[in-house]
């Protein structure tokens, strides 16, 4: 498993909509060993304040050696950040934590909600080069308006996948749930669902999948201190008792093992 | 992992904390290294001084509930409930990929009664590779309605023995920083044969999210660690410095060479990087480097020149 703490190049900071942010860094070590569902660390600052590094999923990398990450503007870390120009350096750990369990691709089921969206284009590019072909994973995102949803759904089309999408004020695609969406699908045992997104969103798959008996990785977010297994910041309660850390268990985990009823 | 590129060969950076010597006195802080192996990638962990691993109970812990962690300026606050693998596991899974890296292996221990503490220190005693041990008072005595051992200098002093009785190793006691006379703990185990003391724990602190009228930590409060707490630690190292005779490890915010120094001249005889790791993986080597390049570039004759060598006045 190769980590790497390295200073890399910031290419591009796009605001794709209010408050979202897209970079593209140029990191051709932490590109080529990285695998969908996995994060970095990034330091969102010089100096001591904020303090911690802040974890990002990756949303996509390049065979250049560029990786992007995603993410909108909710504090003081991504408030720095997003203040960042192309050009400047930032310090990256990466990539961290286990990714997604590629199952077999052509009977996959992408969700994506709000910045849990990132991931998802990563792992749809990976599924996309395993499927036989013409087949498609299938891949619905949701998010809160159309302003949000549509900028994020181009690199998905042009890869060629086709994106059925939910938003919470019905401005574009499906009014309401991706859950909704997700029921319209006929999935059945031999599907598996990969999703990322809130936690009510995850949850609702989860129980979605556990009638069908529908296989189910979901990818948690939590703080977290160091992501590489060091402070047990980042707990998560487990259905058996006791916690995972969401950096070096996860944070992709079978859904069934997660404790959803807090 | 970057390669070495500072010259250490001809610098005298070795000290010792009693019988235990140290290449170096730079030396991780429990709880904020994991078992080591988690930095692996990061760090050319055979150069440090001693690697003090996470605190080890008799039993396994689970920890609290989440959240755990909440950032503050220039600090973080935790409350990860003292999670750990507990002793047997330590023993049969981290002790052997630890003994490899010829580096000095300090376990940090705690427990609910002086009992306990007795037992791990017995049961380390046992155990190859060890080559002190650290104890955390800063746990609730539970035979005691909960109050922290290291808060109490009797109670503290009765851990001390304890361990001393338990085990034949050095024996590092770390201070708790929540009293109002830090001299008086340092004094007390100092006499109960403590061989070494560190300091400071956590600073007990406390966040709230306005939002939800919620505490930000699930356990409501929680420990301060990082470069926020680093002046009231500086005081502390000093202060006990003046009480007492036995070595003094510095801890508290310790994020450069600099820092690490500065707690030296105060009277530390080693230091430990804490919170610090979290950011800077590399952390513990820079401070190191630093510390290195420092002493060359100052032509000290050994870093124990730097010890207690505090000007006032």
């Amino acid at each position: 498993m190769s980590q790497f703490q390295q200073n890399v190049e910031l290419i591009q900071s796009e605001v794709i909509a209010a408050g979202i942010v897209r970079m593209t860094l140029n990191a051709p070590d932490i590109a080529a060993a990285a695998i969908p569902g996995q994060f970095v660390m990034v330091q969102t600052a010089p100096g001591l304040d904020p303090l911690l590094r802040r974890p990002f999923s990756i949303h996509q990398v390049s065979s250049e050696g560029f990786l992007q990450i995603l993410f909108k503007v909710v504090g003081r870390g991504t408030e720095r950040l997003a203040q960042c120009r192309a050009g400047e350096q930032l310090s990256l750990l990466g990539p961290l934590g286990n990714g997604f369990v590629l199952g077999e691709s052509d009977h996959a089921c992408l969700v994506g909600g709000g910045m849990g969206i990132a991931p998802m284009l990563f792992l749809a590019s990976r599924l996309l080069q395993k499927s036989h072909e013409g087949v498609r994973p299938r891949v619905v995102l949701g998010a809160r308006n159309h302003e949000e949803l549509v900028p994020l759904m181009g690199d998905f089309l042009d890869v060629g996948i086709e994106v059925l999408a939910a938003t919470d004020d019905g401005s574009f695609g499906h009014y309401g749930l991706v859950t909704d969406v997700l029921k319209t699908l006929n999935l059945t045992s031999q599907s598996t669902v990969y999703s990322c997104g809130p936690r009510p969103m995850m949850a609702a798959i989860h129980h979605l999948c556990q009638k069908k008996n529908i296989p189910c990785q979901v990818s948690v977010e939590t703080v977290m201190a160091c992501g590489m297994g060091a402070c047990l910041g980042c707990a998560v309660p487990l259905k058996a008792g006791g916690y995972a850390h969401a950096c070096s268990d996860g944070p992709v985990f079978e859904a069934r093992e997660l404790l959803w009823s807090l | 992992m970057e390669p070495v590129n500072v010259k250490m060969d001809e610098l005298d950076l070795r000290v010792s904390i009693g019988s235990l010597k140290l290449q170096n006195p730079v030396m991780t802080a429990s709880g904020t290294f994991g078992y080591a192996r988690e930095f692996e990638s990061y760090v050319h962990l055979q150069r440090l001084g001693a690697l003090v691993v996470k605190g080890i109970s008799l039993e396994p812990r689970a920890g609290n509930p989440p959240p755990r962690i909440f950032e503050t300026a220039c600090g973080m606050l935790n409350a990860i409930g003292l999670e750990n693998v507990g002793v047997d596991r330590f023993i049969s899974e981290k002790m052997p990929y630890l003994s490899t890296l010829g580096v000095p292996v300090i376990v940090n221990i705690l427990g609910d009664s002086v009992e306990e503490y007795r037992q791990l220190a017995e049961r380390l005693a046992e155990a190859p590779g060890v080559a002190a041990i650290e104890v955390n008072i800063s746990c609730p005595n539970v035979k005691k309605g909960g109050v922290a051992f290291g808060t109490d200098p009797q109670m503290a002093a009765t851990v001390t023995n304890a361990v001393k009785e338990g085990c034949q190793l050095p024996v590092i006691v770390k201070l708790s920083p929540n009293v109002t006379d830090v001299t008086l703990v340092a004094r007390a185990v100092e006499e109960a044969g403590a061989d070494a003391v560190s300091l400071i724990n956590t600073l007990i602190g406390m966040a709230i999210d306005l939002k939800s009228r919620r505490p930000r930590l699930a356990n409501v409060i929680g420990g301060l660690s990082g470069p926020a707490i680093k002046p009231v630690a500086l005081r502390m190292v000093y202060q006990v410095a003046q009480a007492v005779s036995i070595p003094i490890i510095g801890i508290g915010g310790i994020a450069s060479a600099e820092d690490a120094m500065e707690f030296m001249l105060a009277g530390a005889c080693a230091v430990q990087v804490g919170t610090a790791s979290f950011v800077n993986p590399r952390a513990c080597e820079d401070v190191l480097d630093g510390m290195a390049t420092y002493v060359r570039e100052q032509k000290l004759e050994s870093v124990r020149d730097l010890i207690g060598a505090l000007r006032i006045g």
